[in-house]
């Protein structure tokens, strides 16, 4: 059974900070839905359900807030939908909103995802021990450095990709107006000279901790073809595996790239370096761009950290990768899926600003979560897809 | 013997919380003695205030001072107060429509009995004699003792040339008993006699240490026990140098995947007795226990791993665990 037409109408985010005391959770979300709506010249009165996303409850130490947030998100008499699937939770959310309108079940659904990480600490909430096991774990980072150190083993990278990553980020995000990092004179040389956090990671090659939301207005056919410039959804797929198993792959999951495969068979694309012209992918520690590269099809296996070297995944490559800066310059984890999501849906309306890609006509937006076992991606273009 | 074990696991944080302009409004109205309301754009006065308008979706910005006396709407009676309740006898909880105000605020009312609360009795805020900014400096309402609420209100107001609030500190504690699966408890008697015990899984044969209650590639328990050695190989590592809240192990400390001879997946553990950076993928290992007279059962009865000195492990052997 086909699909129903679905297009991203609406975009909008707060200004990322470490801090953002100036507003409650509530407020938060609400800065970044105003800016959606008023994107989508719509309002509440126009939007059929909501959908919000954040990431594990312990972060913020609020259970299930989407019950005190209802009001404010102007969810009082329509369905509101909580969606959870920890880091890659707000590409999982948009997900769940626009298979609302592909479904026909709705017209106009808003979807918002968010995070006031400094409300809580998260390397705490990741890592409190549990009883009989060895209290090893440190947080995010102290997971995924061993896998950044089995990459670099299995590829031969030379040791320096990452900080290659880590620079042309923090450089993209300095024509983000909502980056949280503004930081200019990061060079290669400069995060080379970071101190190591988690070897082989350094600090500068890891995401900050980050207040902030994203919110999209996803709208049906008739609705898209009436705005100006809709990012149609092309393709859009999750996948889940164990988060251990025996011999379990966890430098290049069979998760991610079943829905690689998956949503490039939905798009219609077959080589996706020659029919994507932007990615925006989640990179929270600088490693996982040619490991996610990898995965995602965009080089052969063994081979990613080649294209990050030969410069392609910079703004001005051949294969534009993160943009906005992506999760290394602002990560309000519950949001920075949706955030990847959002700079695809960008990049293929021309609303980029200062980081279009130019004439970007298909973007690819991905986030993972958990322990490498959660994935969700989407692809949007200029163009509505034959169906 | 009970079939599996458990332990008791405390999480607990201070959550700061930012409130905004609007929740700040009113919290910094009780810190100074009064309550505010926030007036919607049907005309109706909300406490506390609304963030949003419920009809406009409009920030509400209209604020109105309301009276510390009000009338009880509905109440329920509390026999058996718990830890953390707003008081350490019977109580009510009772929704309160202060006089000014449209709606009901809930709080605690304090009387010796439920004979004393009723539907439309008339109560007054009984301030809490610290005010920080926060919904417990109403410490409870009782009842109205004629006219005297509202000068007490004012004679215990502050100037009001304070900063405004801006944030509150939520502390959370959540206290729970952790179970370990039937198949880990196993395990973790084994260690309590200095046995690793693994199971193998039997669609499979992949052998699993700690065994588990389901195979993650079948579903299906593990179930024939297949003693390990302890030794193995260090399939990846990381060195933590960081530091952080609640951490047991001081930095830096070698965090290592380590794969057992005879099992099919790694566990994480600690390695010492070897400088950090000259830990290598590939590197031999063996257990270090603690003395016997400190085992239990968990996996800490292995102090550490250390090298044993035997060359390193070919990389094909363990590659597929990467």
């Amino acid at each position: 059974m086909a699909k129903q037409p679905a297009a991203v109408i609406g975009v909008g985010q707060t200004h990322h900070r470490a801090k953002r005391e100036d507003v409650s959770m509530a407020g938060l979300c609400r800065e970044a839905i105003d800016r959606a709506m008023a994107d989508a010249n719509v309002g509440f009165d126009d939007i059929d359900a909501i959908v919000v996303g954040k990431a594990p409850d312990l972060f913020e130490g609020v259970m299930m807030p989407e019950l005190f947030l209802a009001d404010s998100l102007g969810a009082a008499g329509k369905p509101l939908i909580r969606v959870h699937t920890a880091g890659s939770v707000g590409g999982s959310t948009a997900i769940v909103a626009s298979s609302l309108v592909q479904a026909g079940v709705h017209k106009r659904v808003l979807t918002v995802a968010f995070e006031k990480q400094s409300e809580s600490n998260a390397m705490w909430a990741l890592s409190v021990p549990v009883p009989f096991n060895m209290p090893v774990h440190a947080g995010a980072g102290g997971y995924f450095a061993p896998h950044v150190r089995s990459y670099i083993r299995r590829s031969g990278a030379p040791t320096h990709v990452g900080a290659i990553v880590a620079a042309k980020d923090r450089q993209n995000a300095l024509k983000n107006p909502y980056a949280h990092l503004k930081n200019k004179d990061t060079t290669v040389e400069t995060v080379l000279a970071s101190q190591m956090l988690w070897d082989p990671i350094r600090y500068d090659e890891t995401c900050p901790s980050s207040d902030g939301a994203c919110a999209l207005v996803i709208a049906d056919e008739d609705t898209a073809k009436a705005s100006p410039n809709p990012a149609w959804i092309h393709g859009t797929v999750m996948r889940s595996e164990a988060t251990t198993a025996a011999e379990r792959d966890q430098v290049n999951p069979q998760a991610s790239r079943d829905a690689a495969a998956a949503i490039y068979k939905q798009a219609g694309i077959t080589n996706p370096i020659e029919e994507i012209d932007a990615a925006e992918i989640y990179v929270p520690f600088s490693w996982f761009e040619p490991m996610w590269l990898e995965s995602l099809g965009f080089a052969a296996e063994g081979d990613g950290w080649k294209l990050t070297e030969s410069g392609a995944t910079a703004l001005d490559g051949t294969m534009p990768v993160n943009m906005s800066g992506g999760v290394l310059s602002s990560n309000p984890i519950g949001a920075s899926g949706m955030l990847r999501f959002a700079e695809a849906a960008l990049q293929v309306r021309g609303a980029a600003g200062e980081h279009q890609v130019d004439g970007a006509r298909r973007a690819l937006g991905h986030a993972y979560g958990g322990g490498s076992q959660f994935f969700s991606m989407w692809i949007v273009g200029s163009e509505q897809p034959v169906s | 013997m009970t079939r599996t074990l458990s332990a008791p696991v405390t999480v607990a944080f201070d959550y700061t919380r930012s409130t905004g302009p609007v929740l700040g409004r009113f919290l910094t109205g009780l810190r100074d003695g009064v309550v505010i309301g926030g007036r919607t754009s049907e005309g109706t006065v909300v406490v506390p205030p609304p963030e949003f308008d419920p009809v406009t979706h409009e920030a509400v910005t209209d604020f109105v001072e309301v009276a510390s006396t009000g009338t009880v709407t509905s109440w329920s009676w509390v026999s058996e107060p718990v830890k953390h309740q707003p008081l350490d006898r019977p109580f009510a909880f009772a929704l309160v429509t202060l006089d000014g105000a449209d709606t009901p605020l809930l709080h605690a009312l304090d009387v010796a009995s439920a004979d004393e609360v009723s539907t439309g009795m008339r109560v007054q805020i009984r301030w809490a004699e610290e005010r920080v900014g926060a919904i417990t400096d109403i410490q409870c309402f009782e009842p109205e003792q004629g006219g005297r609420a509202a000068s007490e209100a004012s004679d215990q107001s502050r100037p009001r040339d304070e900063e405004a609030v801006t944030g509150v500190i939520t502390p959370v504690e959540l206290d729970y008993l952790y179970a370990a699966s039937p198949e880990e408890s196993a395990f973790y008697r084994g260690l309590a006699e200095g046995r690793i015990l693994g199971q193998c899984c039997p669609t499979c044969q992949k052998v699993y240490v700690p065994p588990r209650s389901a195979c993650p590639s079948d579903g299906t328990p593990t179930n024939e026990e297949i003693e390990l050695p302890d030794k193995g190989t260090v399939t990846t590592f990381c060195i933590v140098n960081v530091p952080f809240m609640g951490q047991k192990i001081t930095p830096p400390y070698v965090s290592a995947y380590v794969l057992l001879d005879g099992a099919d997946i790694a566990f994480l553990h600690l390695i010492l007795d070897i400088p950090a950076e000259e830990v290598r993928m590939g590197m031999r290992v063996e257990a270090v226990w603690k003395p016997r007279e400190e085992w239990s059962t968990t996996i800490e009865n292995i102090s550490h791993f250390r090298p044993t000195g035997e060359p390193d492990a070919d990389y094909d052997t363990y590659k597929q665990h990467l």
